[in-house]
């Protein structure tokens, strides 16, 4: 062997290793100039929806219900003005194997991996995809290691993160636990070159084609029971996998005019590389830190292009509290006599705020939920809270302030979704293009593609585009 | 001194990066620890007690060497303590509820 194995080695490795971890050439979907061909990149590596539903029913994974709310919809219709308070549906992804949504996207990359004769797959996660990913492996016999961001330089965890490493151990899989900072990629790397193992990152075509079963079903589950499809649907958005893959599934169902609303926990002014802001927040994931930098930047991932492109298919972003989806956790069980994790309701909190929004006879559903269980729950997250300084009280929810305050409103009206602003975010991007690529002029082919990604039109990227000064 | 057999379950940890090796873009407080690592497995050292250098095996068979913690580690977790902000909230809904009828 004999190879350099210093930080700076192994990162410069990174194509290569990627390109042996991955299988995929990623460069033959690359177009001269900045972009590239997302839809062969998906048709090419990925697999249609009936190999998918194959794959998933040999995996136990997906046909989760779905469940009407009525109780919260009653208490939405009250507080909202007359003929108003849409039909709140919610689809159980935490009847999954592994209690949460991610089996879909764990089933395919691991069937992938066994397919072409990798001995194991490896995961970088915050642990739903890593139970998952080992879930998956084991029913397949391929053997899972997961690597996952748990401690702060104290050696204190999440108890939310520590469950989850648990529930990764308890599937079989070795599990590396790390402390705070991004270079968890670089020992993702060292691990894919030790072991020759399959990267089952959640941001190949594998793993998005996995979760559009989800959206497909809920699509045709909510026109048998209803007779139409929804008006509306939830997605908690972290980094763009749950919301592209479920809008990709909505649209193979024929379900062209539902609005796909991404909602995120807000956790604005911590620094997700922070060794002291790591335990000052109650999310780990569904959280405005993860979904705005992979919307406005999607290829930060581990994939040379990443699948998850949410910027193309979200509607409305809108962002909860912690405080808005302790609240609704709570509400969940005590109402509607369901309980199921905290950051899974990210979207249930939006949903039941929308929901007011919309007319009586219009429907909304929240796509997804998760497992809750010790550690993994609102009481133990908001002890946590408390321990480390974080004020917990009733209140106002627009008062909290993430790292300081945890605010669970006094009065369910309270809960108000609130929205970002999609075309800054649009823009965002189309600047980040920019940057990256280092252009001050574009061609024709240029703009058909980031009219593409942003799912805009050739006015809106042409003046964004003046407005830095970039011609076409 | 506790001490460990051959088979049994362990965590080693083990330093990644020294605070010096660490990314450049990294916060101030972030940088200035190292990268840290733990591992559960089964101890393959006939015999060792904690801080002693060791080789585990992992669940898949992976051998990892390390500074030996703890010896047969389990996970703290629990529900907390009652949470007096929650508690109210189901009642609350119920009397909402009931005025609806």
């Amino acid at each position: 062997m004999g190879k350099d194995m210093s930080y700076e080695a192994v990162m410069s490795r990174n194509n290569e290793i990627m390109k042996k971890a991955v299988g995929i050439d990623y460069t033959q979907f690359e177009y001269d100039g900045i972009g590239f061909n997302y839809e062969k990149m998906m048709n090419k590596t990925g697999y249609d929806l009936n190999e998918i539903i194959k794959i998933q029913e040999e995996g136990d994974v997906g046909n989760t219900p779905v469940y009407e709310l009525k109780n919260l919809t009653k208490i939405a219709r009250k507080l909202a003005p007359e003929g108003k308070g849409a039909r709140i549906f919610l689809k159980d992804e935490a009847s999954n194997p592994s209690g949460s949504f991610k089996a879909r996207r764990a089933s395919v990359s691991v069937y992938h991996a066994k397919k072409n004769g990798y001995k194991g797959v490896v995961a970088a996660t915050s642990g739903n995809y890593g139970a998952a990913v080992a879930s998956q492996a084991v029913k397949r016999g391929l053997k899972p290691i997961i690597i996952q961001e748990v401690y702060d330089s104290t050696g204190a965890g999440q108890p939310e993160i520590i469950e989850k490493g648990r529930k990764c151990e308890a599937y079989g899989s070795e599990v590396l636990q790390l402390s705070v900072g991004p270079e968890l990629f670089y020992t993702f790397l060292k691990v894919l070159e030790e072991t020759d193992y399959f990267n089952a990152s959640l941001y190949t075509p594998f793993g998005i084609a996995g979760v559009e079963t989800l959206g497909y079903e809920l699509a045709e589950e909510i026109r048998e029971k209803t007779g139409k499809f929804p008006e509306k649907v939830i997605v908690t958005n972290a980094g763009g996998g749950n919301l592209t893959g479920t809008a990709r599934g909505i649209n193979k169902a024929g379900a062209e005019d539902t609005e796909i609303v991404a909602a995120s926990v807000d956790l604005s002014g911590l620094h997700m590389a922070s060794d002291k802001d790591f335990n000052r927040k109650s999310f780990t994931t569904g959280h405005t830190g993860f979904g705005i930098p992979f919307l406005t930047w999607p290829d930060r991932s581990d994939v040379p292009r990443s699948a998850a492109r949410a910027i193309r298919y979200l509607d409305r972003y809108v962002t909860v509290t912690q405080g808005e989806v302790f609240y609704i956790t709570e509400a969940l069980a005590q109402i509607e006599g369901i309980e199921r994790g905290p950051a899974g309701n990210t979207s249930l909190a939006a949903a039941f705020s929308i929901a007011q929004e919309m007319d009586e006879d219009e429907i909304l559903v929240v796509q997804e939920t998760e497992y809750t269980g010790a550690g993994k729950h609102p009481t133990a997250q908001l002890t946590f809270a408390k321990k480390n300084g974080i004020e917990v009280k009733r209140g106002n929810p627009r008062k909290e302030i993430p790292g300081k305050s945890i605010i669970i409103p006094d009065s369910p009206g309270k809960i108000k979704a609130q929205d970002l602003d999609v075309v800054k975010l649009k823009k965002s991007h189309i600047k980040k293009i920019i940057e990256f690529n280092k252009v001050d002029k574009l061609s024709e082919k240029d703009m058909e593609y980031i009219i593409e990604e942003t799912n805009t039109d050739y006015e809106f990227v042409k003046d964004t585009l003046n407005e830095m000064n970039v011609e076409v | 001194m506790k001490k460990a057999k051959k088979g049994d379950y362990v965590q080693i940890h083990n330093i990644i990066l020294e605070a010096d090796e660490r990314s450049e873009n990294l916060p101030e407080e972030t940088k200035k620890v190292p990268l840290e690592l733990k591992v559960r497995g089964f101890l393959i050292d006939d015999e060792a007690q904690l801080n002693d250098q060791v080789t585990i095996e992992t669940y898949i068979g992976r051998k990892i060497e390390g500074k030996l913690i703890d010896i047969s580690p389990t996970y703290v977790i629990d529900y907390g303590e009652v949470v007096k902000e929650l508690l109210p909230i189901g009642r609350e809904l119920k009397k909402m509820l009931e005025g609806s009828e």
